[in-house]
């Protein structure tokens, strides 16, 4: 069927033109491909011509970005220690996403996480001289655990009274926040410091420069376990998402609720399971920076992970393999953001990437004829 | 304004959506000061022709004359700009503005400051012209539904609107609601203004209106003829087609086990109104059993009930002598009953998914599809394959999201879905709405060979014809209430127990 005009005439004041939009009624596979990439062009185009409006010089500006981020072995380690974080929350996005459960609450999830892992170590629940093959494994769980358990709770409320989800994870975001910092401050605070003291060498995630004896290479390289954990989540998602039978459920009550209930599918429990799954993955990307990154519990752990999640679900396309590519590229824009001067230019990359993208879905799914106006 | 010169005259009005034809070669003229009714069942093409005439969508071809002078809308303002207005069913008002902010919302003044008291005032003057009556200063959600209406009616007065099209306007109403609803237009045809009344209530377009157009599948069948020439039964039969049976080879044969029991339901519609008051019926194995009724007399809650998507408030169903009411989709699933919806797209399918995926919504909870917690998307495309082919759905590939077929592709991958479960009870809620003529062919032909089979097949369907050369036996269902059941296909019978009348009273009236 036709939409209505998108610019309606009014009195007195009329275009010789209207546009319309009129539904595809075929996709072909480039399409959305190739809008993706002009997408982006455009978005360099646009943030090339704030810099130069604001007197820089963009091509050295993108140049430097380029460089600070994946410039040489040693930037390029940083940037994929930051992408190992916002794979998790990336992939705890765009399960959640593919549902329609906008849980933008992956922040707090991620804080919990974080909470929970700790809490193995400073509790204690673990003694300090558990082996590492134990501590690490008790820590993911915990810090799953914990996230999946702030999940629940936005997510059993929608399932069953239907609470607006968005509202709720939001909220917990902040409550997280000063949960972790109660537990900082009165309990584990390292004299009076807001932070923990060092975990011991045990409930540290490896990390490559662990191994410079045998690979030289490798000397001075941060990038830890962590990486190799979310690279195995990525294909856990996937495998759920298009080869399970779960998967299949959350994507027609995704695309269809009617139909999906008409399938005979348990919606009330498929809701409360997708949050507390997205809680978990959020949770682990807490966990891993406690443990691959900090070492201790402390304030700030998370550069707005968790929201970045948002946006790398949705330039994904809530594909987990394409969030990998766009975790490593946001990454780099939080690095370069560190590097160079102004800070704000990376970030004002990333809106207005996120902004063309998910504009030029629109070109995906509507074809835009413009026509001469009948007098 | 002279009183031959036509309100509004459309002439040769076609307009086709991908697959359907909504309105072809439609003729249509209201006169000054009339009630004209427009009747059709659902999809014959009235809100098509409304739509046209309002501005939302463009005709591919004919004309439209507002008196007499010719028009092109481009949007729906510039309908009302020429003074046609439309009241839809569906109201569209911001529950917290008062009544007079609805009204006055989308115009010019007032510019700034709302000066709500001296329009509060503007607007009584208008509710007692036409005996409308509504507090200006109450917000929307503090009104009932009927009040509502009139809100809407008001915001298309005030914006000065001579033409006004109501879209079933009574499908919302109380009865009491109804008889002022009429009077209003009364009052308002009295002064010069023109109603166009849409509905599939044939008894209200008899009291009501002074002419009728009958549409039927996009066609004209009755052009502006007086309601006085007509009777009820005739504008049944131009409403729902000729009488001529397709020679369908249906062949004789006993039915088996009670497999469906409805006992005594009683449900609610999504407005929590009472839409089944206590519907009892059986339906055995190898006979299809139909229902018929006007769209919106409880047959579409009555499925849903059947098939675990709606809350009973009372009574049972039993399936193979198993209760299923009350339980849940699953539980209806399991125990064999299959169910063609009435709404494809967004009850029977998942359009952006492929077809393969669609396929396998009632099968992939069991191997082969089903291994483990996994899917073997082998497996479901052998499937969607086979059954491709076996009931010539046409599709390049299974892989292709359902969204891309048209309306018989759809209601074919539906029929496939659903048959190739075997089930021991089917629900056909209007299978073939919509479809072309081979593609109608194709899925009665497919429901007798359920029959023969052995399944039992409840057919809910508006179209008489299509109950009548399917079914065994035919009940009739008017608000909610089975008026008596048909075994030799009598349409007058049908007709009648259709507009309210039941069966006992219609043998005393034949026998004086």
């Amino acid at each position: 069927m036709t939409t209505p005009d998108i610019s309606a005439p009014r009195r007195g004041f009329r275009l010789p033109y209207t546009l319309r939009l009129e539904q595809r009624t075929k996709v072909s596979g480039w399409l959305p491909i190739v809008t993706s990439i002009g997408a982006v062009i455009v978005a360099l185009i646009i943030g090339a011509i704030i810099l130069w409006a604001a007197g820089g010089n963009p091509i050295r500006s993108y140049r430097h970005i380029v460089q600070a981020a994946f410039g040489n072995v040693g930037v390029f380690n940083d940037t994929l220690v930051k992408a190992s974080p916002l794979i998790f929350t990336g992939l705890a996005c765009a399960i959640a996403f593919r549902m329609r459960l906008w849980n933008i609450g992956a922040e707090g999830q991620l804080y919990l996480g974080a909470w929970g892992a700790s809490a193995i170590v400073l509790l204690p629940i673990l003694p300090e001289t558990t082996p590492g093959w134990i501590m690490i494994p008790a820590m993911m769980l915990a810090g799953f655990t914990a996230g999946a358990l702030w999940g629940l709770i936005p997510g059993y409320l929608k399932a069953k009274l239907n609470v607006n989800e968005i509202i709720t994870t939001l909220m917990l975001n902040y409550i997280a926040v000063s949960w972790n910092n109660y537990w900082i401050f009165s309990h584990w605070s390292e004299s009076g410091f807001q932070m923990s003291p060092t975990f011991s060498k045990n409930a540290w995630l490896p990390r490559l420069a662990d191994f410079a004896k045998q690979v030289p290479f490798f000397s001075g390289l941060t990038l830890h376990l962590g990486i190799v954990f979310a690279l195995a989540a990525v294909v856990i998602v996937w495998l759920i998402l298009y080869r399970s039978r779960w998967g299949y459920e959350i994507r027609l009550i995704g695309d269809n609720p009617n139909a999906a209930k008409y399938a005979g599918i348990r919606i009330v429990r498929t809701t409360v399971l997708v949050m507390m799954l997205s809680g978990g993955l959020a949770g682990l990307a807490g966990m891993t920076e406690i443990s691959g990154v900090v070492h201790r519990f402390q304030e700030q752990i998370s550069a707005d992970f968790g929201f970045t999640g948002i946006i790398i679900a949705w330039l994904a396309k809530l594909n987990p393999f394409a969030v990998v590519l766009v975790s490593i590229l946001f990454g780099g824009l939080i690095l370069a953001g560190r590097e160079i001067q102004p800070a704000g230019i990376p970030l004002m990359l990333q809106g207005i990437i996120l902004f063309s993208i998910i504009s030029s879905e629109m070109l995906v799914r509507y074809r835009v004829t413009i026509r001469r106006q009948e007098a | 304004m002279a009183d031959t010169t036509p309100a509004v005259e459309m002439k040769g009005i076609t307009r086709a959506f991908p697959g359907v034809l909504a309105n072809d070669n439609v003729d249509f003229d209201l006169q000054t000061g009339e009630i004209h009714a427009l009747l059709g069942e659902n999809g014959a093409g009235k809100s098509t022709l409304m739509n046209i005439l309002t501005g939302l969508y463009r005709p591919d071809q004919g004309e439209i004359r507002v008196r007499g002078e010719r028009v092109h809308f481009n949007s729906p303002k510039d309908a009302i700009r020429v003074g046609i207005g439309m009241v839809h069913q569906h109201f569209m008002l911001v529950p917290s503005h008062t009544v007079t902010e609805n009204i006055l919302l989308g115009l010019e003044h007032p510019r700034f400051f709302m000066r709500l008291p001296e329009f509060d005032k503007e607007i009584m003057g208008l509710e007692q012209r036409f005996g409308l009556k509504v507090d200006p200063r109450a917000k929307i959600w503090q009104l009932s539904v009927g009040e509502q209406q009139r809100v809407e009616i008001l915001k298309m007065l005030y914006r000065g609107a001579d033409i006004l099209i109501m879209d079933e306007p009574t499908a919302v109403l109380a009865p009491v609601e109804i008889g002022d609803l009429v009077k209003t237009l009364r009052a308002m045809v009295g002064e010069g203004k023109s109603v166009v009344f849409i509905s599939h209530k044939l008894h209200e377009v008899m009291e009501v209106a002074d002419r009728v157009t009958v549409l039927r599948r996009g066609k004209v069948t009755a052009a502006g003829v007086p309601t006085a020439d007509m009777t009820q039964a005739e504008l049944a039969r131009l409403m729902v087609g000729r009488t001529v049976l397709f020679s369908l080879d249906k062949k004789p044969q006993p039915p088996g086990d009670v497999v469906l029991e409805v006992e005594d339901i009683h449900a609610d519609n999504n407005r929590q109104l009472p839409a089944l008051r206590g519907v009892s019926l059986t339906v055995r194995a190898g006979e299809i059993v139909g229902l018929a009724a006007v769209a919106g007399n409880g047959q579409s809650e009555l499925a849903e009930v059947i098939t675990g998507l709606r809350a009973s408030t009372q009574g049972r169903v039993l399936v193979d002598g198993e209760e299923v009411n009350n339980r849940s989709t699953r539980v209806a699933i399991e125990a064999g009953v299959a169910h063609i919806p009435e709404d494809r797209n967004h009850v029977g399918t998942s359009p952006n998914l492929s077809v393969t995926e669609n396929l396998i919504m009632k099968s992939y909870r069991h191997p082969p599809v089903a291994r483990g917690w996994a899917l073997s998307y082998v497996a479901a495309r052998d499937r969607a394959q086979t059954l491709k082919q076996e009931y010539d759905i046409m599709v390049p590939d299974v892989r292709m999201p359902v969204r891309l077929l048209s309306g018989g592709n759809v209601q074919r991958t539906i029929l496939a879905r659903e048959i190739s479960e075997q089930p021991n009870l089917m629900i056909a809620v209007q299978p073939t709405r919509g479809l072309d003529v081979g593609a109608i062919e194709g899925v009665r032909r497919l429901l007798l060979e359920q029959r023969e089979n052995g399944a039992a097949i409840l057919l809910i369907s508006e179209e008489l014809e299509e109950l009548i050369s399917l079914s065994d036996r035919i009940y009739v269902l008017y608000e909610g209430e089975v008026m008596g059941e048909v075994l030799d296909g009598d349409i007058d019978a049908i007709g009648q127990m259709m507009t309210g009348t039941r069966q006992e009273d219609l043998t005393t009236r034949e026998g004086s």
